[in-house]
């Protein structure tokens, strides 16, 4: 099933001839069909060449978009608006739930309102930098040109933005910028946005042009004459596997963190859809750049389910520190001034306490491996705001992070205006996904793949407040463009679900269902990826290196033999059925954690979350290798064989390499 | 985490268990011991369901995601009340540190007869998806707004209309009203969009509309009482119901 373009191109092969090109005799080079021009009119040219179809005829074709979050509601949305017949799906209950729903600090835009000398060029200059060079220009400059355009879509929307006195939108600052730039609604952003595009949505299921398919899970992509033409998936409540067929296919399934079992994400977040799209021929890109959030509630126990993100927006406020002498025991208040150390202020003076998220963990992770990490498990760090209700009052404080200070006392039993809150590092985001062209369209033709499933515009780093721009810039401004391209010129043939490549996909769907429940072993999914968890945060986390990730690679074959012959689920298949659900997420990241090992081994340098203990500067920062890694690793499923590494090459023309620095 | 309590507790867990929608359900006693008091109420019954599939029962089945008390999805009655003793909480962010050694805690879904359990604690919501449906929105196509800055409001009006858009949909709202009305929830939508000038062009077929299939969705009718406020994990604001009051006076008679 691979779309291995090595013969002559054949009909079906056509685009993926544009989008793949022999480098050696091993491997492609993945062209991005980014146009030409100047990088400030490359969109808007683009948006000109992209063939239309007239507003009649847009009835005539359906699109299958998978996932509610932020980029899934608004491509529904969007391309409902437009008049094409969308069916949407996903996991949850209702749309509105998806995990989107729980980002907390904001979404950036390049409107310069507070006046600071923002731009999109600078606000593409800090992604870029941010991502450490391993980012498209022309995907990020786009994106920096449309986050201006979400904003304004929201506010009509309803969306209640934080206001100031004068009525207009309030800003804040994120880390790896200078500018205050990010929009917010309190600590529940997300919620603020998702509610929005999902209101969009459901006026559209109202309207009658989305078919609406909550409680689904998507368990195959459907290829048919070389094209992404349909899905396959189970009702979640009945079993039933169902097959739906469409003129393309949209994956907004969100991101794989779970891989790690204990993240920020949601507990149904999952890389299933992603995964089979990638066996079905969708090459994988960056699988190793994994964020890892510097400001999240510490482990407390055994039986944590998950981790809580304290929104990066608390450190324009909160200063964090660890105690200058190892095993200092005395409570924070008892630690004088003097004998604290503001750790990130004194080693990064320009940036201080908001340099990027990659760099504020390593620094949390060096303190605690120095013994100075506080709390009762001596793993966490401080973040501290008493100057600050010194400075602002606890008003201020409350109005800005309210929920957020709510939400630590809840989890911990403790009041952070009186106490600095302990934190420490969690896996939260991947940057990397199914990899996609200036189109946002996969190796697949007619499979696009939209929000943080994709691998698009982040790089090697994301910057806080930029996975909300993206998910709604994918969604609502560019899949509608580039789709209808697609729809316009592809010459799609008639399908019906009655189609051989349904019938097989069904048969697989149904064999590794029943495979599941067959095995009648003796542990359950979640012990399992528990145990994946700890390899993989141990030995592919917050640094890496080659005998570790070594050990990582003979760790989760017998990992996987273990699940596939001592797992046990209870129930059947024909009803709602959590155990099912999760075993089949937890054989999907058994597979997928073997590739991100794989290219955290391959990728010998260290850049933005990659760190690769073999390859730092003398300060311990990240040191890249941009003679041979200056490229996107997009990486090709091959049945019974070692994944193949392609690669799409980058190059700098607007922001010149450097080395990153926050000092 | 530093609360000096007992480092562990055992519990009795009286849980409602009904396999489907046409099951006639019961109560189930299960003891669970060695709870650790810093553990989320979720996580207790991860822990009890990882011991009855390791005794080859069928664990308990309960919407939940997000465990941060934002989707909406956690839903059990606790005790008598939905999300449990705590006030503005979900499930899911309740901690066993509030529960005592020996303590026995009933469980069971939210009741109401727009939301007809689908099994043990798992409800059908999507009635609330259908309200939204008539009109909790402003109809505004991709690419159709002006400058973000070109409408100012008024700072206290903005912030009503956040307290309202808090609303996480999860229905402990009509599982608490007697007459099982979705009044809250409608009207946290309904006052958000009239609080915004964007919201007020559509705001008298929204209101009328979204009354309309509240009713026809069989949710009861408002008396007032004032308990879905009490139990709503956000605190949304009686005042908010009083607006949705005025909102369909104008409507009707504007
Ligand atoms: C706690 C937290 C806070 C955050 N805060 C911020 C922030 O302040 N600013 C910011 O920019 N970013 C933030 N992020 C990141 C951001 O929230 C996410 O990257 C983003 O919301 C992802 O959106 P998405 O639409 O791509 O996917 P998601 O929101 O993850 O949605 C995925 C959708 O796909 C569906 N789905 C998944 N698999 C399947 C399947 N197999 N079949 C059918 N449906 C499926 C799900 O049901 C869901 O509807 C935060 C993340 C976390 C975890
Ligand atoms: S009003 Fe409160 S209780 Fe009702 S659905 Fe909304 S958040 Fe839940
Ligand atoms: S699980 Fe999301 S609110 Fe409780």
């Amino acid at each position: 099933m691979s779309p291995t373009p090595a013969a002559p191109a054949t009909p079906d092969r056509s685009h993926a001839a544009k989008q793949l090109q022999w480098l050696d005799d091993e491997t492609l080079c993945l062209i991005p069909q980014s146009p030409g021009g100047r990088l400030e009119d490359k969109w808007d040219r683009h948006k000109f060449q992209l063939k239309l179809i007239s507003p009649a005829n847009k009835t005539k074709f359906s699109v299958i978009v998978v996932g509610t979050g932020l980029a899934g509601a608004a491509a529904a949305a969007s391309l409902a608006e437009l008049g094409y017949k969308v069916k949407s799906f996903c996991i949850n209950d209702s749309a509105r739930r998806a995990h989107s729903i729980a980002a907390q600090g904001g979404i950036n835009a390049a409107k310069n309102y507070s006046n600071d000398r923002d731009s999109v060029f600078r606000l593409f200059f800090d992604t870029i930098k941010g991502g450490d060079f391993r980012a498209r220009e022309a995907n990020v400059y786009r994106l920096a040109q449309l986050s201006n355009d979400i904003i304004d879509h929201c506010v009509a929307q309803g969306v209640p933005f934080a206001r100031d006195y004068g009525g207009f939108l309030d800003n804040r600052s994120f880390g790896g910028a200078l500018v205050s730039r990010t929009f917010y609604a309190k600590g529940q952003t997300g919620q603020q946005l998702l509610l929005g595009a999902y209101g969009a949505m459901m006026r559209q299921v109202a309207r009658g042009g989305i078919e609406y398919y909550p409680r689904r899970e998507m368990l195959e992509l459907v290829v048919a004459d070389g094209m992404a033409r349909g899905i396959i998936t189970r009702n979640l409540l009945t079993g039933e596997l169902e097959s739906h067929a469409a003129d393309v296919v949209v994956l907004a399934t969100g991101g794989y963190s779970n891989v790690f079992f204990l993240s920020t994400n949601a507990m149904a977040s999952n890389a299933t859809a992603v995964w089979r799209a990638h066996k079905k021929g969708a090459f994988f890109a960056n699988p190793c750049f994994t964020q890892i959030h510097p400001t999240c509630i510490p482990v407390h126990g055994e039986h944590q389910s998950k981790l809580t993100l304290m929104s990066e927006s608390l450190r324009n406020d909160g200063r964090v520190w660890v105690p200058k002498t190892a095993g200092d025991k005395r409570t924070p208040r008892e630690i004088p001034e003097s004998e604290r150390d503001y750790y990130l202020e004194r080693i990064y003076p320009t940036f201080g306490n908001l340099v990027p998220r990659d760099v504020a963990s390593r620094q949390a992770k060096r303190r605690v491996d120095e013994g100075r990490g506080v709390g009762p498990t001596g793993i966490a760090v401080y973040l501290d705001f008493a100057d600050s209700v010194k400075r602002l009052g606890r008003k201020t404080i409350e109005e800005r992070y309210g929920n957020l200070f709510e939400m630590y006392r809840k989890i911990t039993a403790e009041d952070p205006y009186q106490e600095p809150m302990r934190i420490y590092p969690a896996v939260h985001y991947t940057m990397g996904g199914l990899w996609v062209d200036y189109n946002l369209m996969s190796t697949v033709p007619g499979l696009y793949v939209l929000g943080e499933a994709n691998f698009s515009d982040h790089g090697a780093n994301r910057l806080g407040a930029s996975a909300l721009m993206q998910g709604l810039a994918d969604g609502y401004f560019i899949i509608s463009a580039t789709v209808e391209h697609h729809l316009a010129s592809a010459a799609l043939k008639p399908i019906t679900v009655d189609h051989d490549a349904f019938r097989e996909a069904r048969a697989a769907a149904s064999a590794k269902t029943l495979r599941l429940l067959n095995i009648g072993g003796s542990r359950t999914a979640d012990e399992i990826h528990r145990e994946l968890g700890q390899v993989m945060w141990e030995y592919c986390g917050m640094s890496r290196n080659a005998e570790g990730l070594g050990k990582a690679l003979a760790a989760i074959p017998k990992l996987r033999e273990a699940f596939w012959h001592d797992l046990h689920i209870t129930g059947s298949g024909e009803s709602l059925n959590g155990e099912l659900e999760k075993a089949g997420r937890v054989a999907d990241f058994l597979e997928l954690s073997e590739l991100m090992v794989l290219d955290a081994l391959s990728r010998e340098e260290s850049c933005g979350s990659h760190f690769r203990e073999e390859f730092q500067t003398g300060e311990n920062e990240a040191l890249r290798n941009d003679d041979r890694f200056c490229h996107v690793a997009a990486w090709e499923y091959r049945e019974g064989l070692r994944a193949r590494r392609h690669i799409e090459p980058l190059s700098f023309q607007y922001v010149p390499l450097m080395a990153r620095s926050y000092k | 985490m530093t609360s000096a309590g007992p480092a562990s507790i055992n519990i009795k867990l009286k849980v409602w268990r009904q396999s489907d929608a046409k099951a006639k359900g019961a109560f189930h006693e299960y003891p669970v011991t060695g709870v650790d008091p810093n553990s989320s109420f979720l996580e207790m019954l991860d822990t009890l369901n990882d011991s009855l599939v390791h005794q080859n029962i069928e664990p308990i089945a309960f919407d939940h995601d997000c465990r941060e008390g934002i989707c909406g999805a956690c839903s059990m009655v606790i005790n008598g009340n939905p999300h449990g003793p705590e006030t503005g909480s979900t499930t899911c962010q309740l901690h066993m540190r509030l529960f005592k050694d020996g303590d026995t805690i009933v469980v069971e879904p939210f009741r109401a007869r727009p939301f007809p359990v689908i099994k043990d604690l798992v409800i059908d919501r999507s009635a609330l998806d259908r309200i939204i449906m008539a009109g909790g929105y402003i109809s505004a196509d991709t690419g159709n707004a002006p400058d973000a800055h070109c409408i100012p409001v008024h700072k206290r009006d903005a912030d009503i209309a956040f307290s309202a858009a808090a609303c996480i949909g999860c229905g402990a709202c009509v599982a608490t009203c007697k007459n099982a009305s979705a009044q809250l929830f409608l009207a946290a939508k309904v006052s958000q969009m009239a609080m915004l000038p964007q919201g007020r062009v559509e705001r008298s077929e929204r209101v009328r509309k979204m009354v309309a299939t509240m009713e026809a969705e069989g949710f009861g009718s408002c008396s007032n009482t004032g308990a879905c406020e009490v139990v709503c994990p956000k605190s949304i604001s009686l005042a908010h119901i009083a607006r949705l009051h005025r909102e369909l006076l104008r409507a009707l008679f504007l």
